[in-house]
């Protein structure tokens, strides 16, 4: 037999598959407990496969999954709407410091007045972003920031007597976390439409609001990637039938230093750390979602609420607060990690974050326009919004296109989403990526365009370099394997 | 493509009518933009629906969407092998792919949806 060299293989077998009877990873010491008499060996059970393997198998197994991973240290990761920017290392390291590793939440306040302090003054800073000065860091997660939000206005209207307002108004082209937060704080969802240039329809918005209207949540900037020019007059409308304005933080990106939601009308938001302030993303976070309210809403905020009083920093619950939503005081190093992002860079940084991520989102909408369609033809905020329709027409969809992307090392742009937009590819660069990374990833897509006349079946079939090239998606939906079973 | 004998919705649904039953279900069209077809929720026999009302949801690679009812009527037989095997509806879409049968409620609901033709070009 000839063993044929491949450096670049990769050993793909399964754990289970790895597994030879007797081996193991692990000695225990000898028991230094008396011998117990065991149950009856019938209550064991000797059905289950579990892998018998040594250490050494067990770390390469995991490491080469581990370097199978595309991430943002790895690879530009262009995915719309999620803000896959650099997360600097410091934020890790200021984190693992023990004073903040290394506490209880259940200590008491006296114990942990620096983790206090830091989580007080991430409230402050957040609240001056976004002009909403009462903040909560309670909530895990961006979804969770909007649940909170949401039961903040009903708890409103009902200290008003005026819980009739049931029903919550949403774009059409909103992130669906909105429509099934709504529903879960028990509102009754109405869509308003968006007009040709995908702003909200300002009739339809006027016909829609009446005294039943909760809240509205809109996306700023819209899910499209663009400032919604009649802001001010769409939260006037609200005002004035009573409802309240939410608006959903998620592009925060695009807005540090230069617009303050509180300043458009805005009555409550959330902002995703894990987007905006380089937390970690993706593989699971863990996310947070701090909400943040007006002075007149700041009461009804979910506990705890950090707070500075004259015998040092505290944990308070907010005098009508709406309670907790969570255990304990949400993801408290996440916070760490975006305080030490947001000081590092103070206002002028953070300004230039989103000066940067506006101008590298246009930068590639004016590279791509004569090639591809775009959701809205006009300036965009930090992402822009592709539509693959002109390629559709010539046989290749837009999922085609993002799998090819992934040959050149691209990860694929959000797709198929907002879904007003047909074959959506939604780029957001962010401000981390250089010019050249931009140019390369515009190439890139220019070539794929190319592609699709000159040799279709390329882009059909890919990615072709990659561990795993195509996928059946349909097949891994209808028929998921779900556990591994031994070969019959 | 889209053929003669069958009414169609801006949403993109079929209607048979057979008497005063009515077969409905998603155009060629509407399982070509969703794609490969993954999952399909479909109302209870008996359910009443009305007019241009979400009957179910259908789930593709790409997204979820709502279904909504050509006609309004009471549910009288629904399509289980859609539910079993999604993928029916992308291969045949007017035929085995149908979902549910409706007792038409009112058959001058009918005027209120396209012919073939009109469809057709709706999709320019």
């Amino acid at each position: 037999m000839t063993i044929v060299a491949n450096p670049g293989d990769i050993d793909r077998r399964l754990l289970m598959d790895r597994s030879v009877p007797g081996r193991r990873a692990f000695t225990l010491p000898e028991s230094d407990v008396p011998a117990q008499e065991m149950p009856d060996s019938s209550l064991l059970r000797d059905d289950l496969e579990l892998p018998e393997v040594s250490q050494l198998d067990v770390i390469r197994y995991f490491s080469v999954l581990s370097q199978l991973n595309f991430s943002i240290d790895t690879n530009f990761y262009p995915l719309g709407s999620c803000t896959m920017k650099y997360n600097p290392k410091i934020n890790d390291e200021l984190a693992s410091l023990p004073g903040l590793a290394d506490i209880h939440p259940l200590q008491p306040d006296e114990t942990v007045q620096g983790a206090l302090r830091l989580l007080t003054s991430l409230q402050d800073d957040l609240g001056e972003i976004t002009g909403l000065p009462g903040v909560s860091l309670a909530p895990l997660a961006g979804a969770q920031g909007e649940y909170a939000g949401l039961l903040i206005a009903r708890a409103y209207h009902e200290s008003r007597n005026d819980a009739g307002r049931t029903v919550a108004i949403i774009p059409d082209s909103a992130h669906g976390t909105n429509p099934a937060s709504a529903a879960m704080a028990g509102l009754d969802v109405v869509t308003v439409r968006s007009d040709d240039s995908g702003n909200v329809d300002v009739e339809d918005l006027r016909e829609l609001a009446d005294d039943r209207t909760a809240v509205f949540m809109l996306t700023i900037p819209s899910t499209l990637g663009l400032f919604e020019p009649n802001i001010l007059e769409i939260t006037k409308i609200i005002h004035d039938t009573g409802g309240l304005v939410y608006a959903d933080g998620a592009n925060l990106n695009a807005l540090l230093g230069l617009v303050k939601l509180g300043d458009l009308g805005v009555d409550i938001c959330h902002s995703n750390l894990h987007k905006t302030f380089s937390t970690p993303h993706g593989g699971g976070g863990p996310g947070s979602g701090p909400v943040m309210v007006s002075n007149e809403l700041a009461k009804f905020l979910p506990k705890p609420v950090a707070r500075k009083t004259e015998n040092g920093y505290v944990l308070a619950t907010p005098e009508s607060s709406i309670g907790a939503i969570n255990g304990f005081h949400g993801s408290f190093s996440i916070a760490a990690r975006a305080y030490a992002y947001i000081k590092a860079l103070g206002l002028e940084g953070l300004r230039s974050v989103s000066e940067n991520a506006i101008i590298g989102a246009n930068y590639i909408q004016a590279g791509l326009r004569d090639k591809y369609n775009l959701a809205a033809d006009r300036y965009c905020m930090h992402e822009t919004v592709l539509s693959a329709t002109r390629q559709k027409k010539r046989g290749v969809a837009g999922l085609d296109i993002a799998k090819r992307l992934l040959d050149f090392g691209i990860h694929a742009p959000t797709m198929y989403f907002p879904m007003i937009v047909d074959e959506a590819l939604m780029v957001e660069p962010t401000e981390s990526e250089s010019k050249e990374t931009l140019d390369h990833f515009i190439a890139v897509m220019r070539q794929i365009d190319d592609e699709i006349n000159s040799n279709p079946e390329l882009v059909h079939g890919a990615p072709h370099d990659l561990p795993v090239t195509r996928l059946d998606e349909a097949k891994a939906a209808r028929k998921p394997i779900l556990r591994w079973t031994a070969d019959e | 493509m889209y053929p003669d004998d069958l009414k169609y919705s801006k949403e993109h649904e079929w209607v048979r009518v057979d008497g005063n039953i009515a077969e409905i279900g998603v155009t060629v069209f509407a399982q070509d933009s969703l794609g490969d077809v993954v999952f399909v929720e479909l109302p209870e026999v008996g359910t009443k629906i009305r007019q241009f009302d979400k009957f179910g949801e259908i789930e593709s690679v790409k997204a979820v969407s709502d279904l909504y009812s050509p006609v309004g009527g009471t549910v009288i037989e629904v399509n289980s092998n859609t539910v079993d095997s999604p993928e029916t509806v992308n291969d045949d879409p007017y035929g085995r792919g149908w979902l549910i049968k409706v007792e038409l409620a009112d058959i001058g609901q009918l005027d209120a949806l396209m012919d073939s033709e009109t469809y057709e070009s709706s999709l320019e």
